[in-house]
């Protein structure tokens, strides 16, 4: 898929063309997924499917709801399932979480991508792949903090979600928010989902769940996929969602100070070799030399 | 005079024989596959660099390239240790003319020690590579997802890949001095291509090995 014409591009991978400007309070798009009224029917895993035309293979049952059984090159979104015993009211508690790309405001993926615009931005906040730009190395899977994208070994290029940025261009949502029964899915701006959020968490905290909250973690810059978790002091609870995700330390030292530190290096032992052969001059062997080896070899023949 | 000492075809000057055939071989098959891997390998790692990706075929060519010919150079260069290794073992006067890296750098080679087959420099060099390739290639393998994707986690990968940069930036200054003092030392890179050096070439740099070489010679 190439860059969407429809967008405005904000950042790409591995180049530092200026952005654009963005309006002021202007935060782009985002998708909320209110974990609370999900009922687990994998009607957004179908639509995926479905929209963005990837054939999942037919997998094989291991004892669990999940299916397939991760996150794969073909099925970007996908319901994990967790059943949890809540010591404090001593319920069973089904938390179904539909994963997926959080499209990060501060994409590890993207700063991790060697090839200039094989990941871009947009200004609304869509963080997407291009596949035409793609060199399928693998990098974004070490940057990303979320565990998302997912390499396929048959074309050779890594997927994940595009939050539907061909549908958002025109004016549409994502496939997965349309197909959605229960409406756990919604999709607007974020100023308009935070604010759906916060009636959903004002209702979730009248029916007990005192904890209830909205999950836009700051440490990745906040997201533009975003959860009402009835537990929010502990996202980890649901199939592991980071408590406070943010890009590897590793990951920022290898694309920030090592990148700059090595090229400057390498530049600096070029220089440092010219300016030796300038003072130095060149180490050659004298006309004494020779002679001197030649007699040293005569000495032995005799 | 017999084997590795002799005169030249000219008539006088005196030659010595530094590299047979099969170790110059093996030395250029390693060192067009480092100048590849660090070609394409700069260009994966610094976005200002991806153009060299042209080189290649393009970034998904290269990346599909890359690690095929590091482990060309992991058994070429083995090839090399295996030769070699011996002769770089470090000695007391290795540390003397390491002590003396004034003398070393402005050419004044009578205040060294005599030196054997190689000076600390190339023995440096020798072991830098060594150790850096074992490193190179083990992490190299860590981040080849295309076979190796499932034995590691993530955060393994990403330790490997931070080493990875960091061992291959280490790896290129080590080349840098080599290609460079190969140049400035006039009369050296004969060594790998016809293979011999010039009787006073030895005489001037390594004149213990061309005692022993000429030691040699007198007792066949």
């Amino acid at each position: 898929m190439a860059t969407n014409p429809g967008l405005t591009l904000l950042r790409k991978s591995a180049s530092d063309e200026p952005p654009p400007p963005v309006l002021p309070g202007d935060e782009g798009v985002a998708k909320l997924i209110d974990v609370s009224k999900c009922i687990g029917c994998k009607a957004c895993q179908a639509a995926c499917l479905e929209w963005n035309e990837r054939h999942e293979e037919v997998g094989f049952n291991v004892g669990s709801y999940e299916n397939p059984h991760d996150l794969t090159a073909e099925s970007w979104t996908l319901m994990r399932f967790t059943e949890w015993d809540n010591p404090r009211t001593g319920n069973l508690e089904w938390l179904i979480r539909k994963d997926g790309c959080m499209h990060c405001a501060d994409p590890g993926c993207l700063k991790a991508c060697p090839s200039p615009g094989a990941i871009v931005q947009y200004a609304n906040g869509i963080v997407d792949f291009v596949s035409e730009h793609c060199i399928g190395c693998g990098y974004c899977i070490k940057g990303c903090p979320f565990n998302i994208p997912r390499m396929s070994l048959v074309e050779q290029v890594v997927h994940k979600c595009t939050l539907c940025s061909d549908r958002v261009a025109v004016g549409g949502g994502p496939a997965c928010a349309k197909a959605c029964p229960t409406h756990a899915i919604s999709f607007g701006t974020k100023a308009e989902m935070k604010t759906l959020a916060g009636e959903r968490v004002t209702d979730l905290k009248s029916r007990g769940f005192d904890q209830a909250g909205l999950y836009d973690p700051p440490g990745v810059g906040g997201t533009h996929v975003m959860y009402v978790l009835h537990h929010a002091d502990q996202p980890e609870l649901y199939s592991g969602l980071p408590a406070n995700p943010s890009i590897s330390p590793l990951v920022s030292v290898w694309k920030g100070a090592a990148k700059v530190a090595g090229v400057v290096a390498i530049g600096a032992t070029v220089i440092g070799a010219l300016v030796h052969h300038m003072v130095a001059g060149a180490n050659r062997v004298s006309k004494k030399d020779e002679e001197q080896a030649a007699d040293l070899a005569e000495g032995a023949a005799d | 005079m017999t084997s590795s000492v002799h005169h030249g075809t000219s008539g006088d000057e005196v030659v010595v024989d530094r590299y047979n055939a099969p170790a110059r071989a093996n030395h250029w098959v390693t060192a067009i596959s480092l100048i590849l891997l660090a070609l394409s390998g700069m260009s994966m790692f610094h976005p200002s660099l991806f153009f060299l990706t042209d080189l290649f075929g393009g970034g998904q060519w290269t990346r599909i390239i890359h690690p095929w010919i590091g482990v060309v150079l992991f058994f070429s260069f083995t090839g090399l240790f295996l030769r070699f290794w011996r002769a770089n073992l470090w000695e007391h006067t290795d540390s003397v003319w390491l002590g003396s890296a004034g003398a070393v750098l402005s050419g004044h080679e009578e205040r060294l020690p005599e030196i054997g087959r190689y000076n600390a420099g190339q023995k440096l060099v020798f072991w830098g590579m060594t150790l850096l390739i074992v490193v190179l290639f083990t992490s190299g393998l860590t981040i080849w997802d295309r076979y190796f994707f499932a034995y590691t986690s993530i955060e393994t990968k990403r330790v490997a890949v931070v080493m990875h940069a960091a061992a291959a930036v280490c790896a290129i200054l080590i080349w840098i001095v080599h290609v460079y003092a190969a140049i400035w030392v006039r009369g050296t890179v004969r060594a790998m291509t016809t293979g011999s050096v010039t009787g006073g070439w030895a005489w001037r740099h390594h004149r213990r090995w061309l005692r022993e070489e000429v030691a040699k010679g007198r007792t066949e």
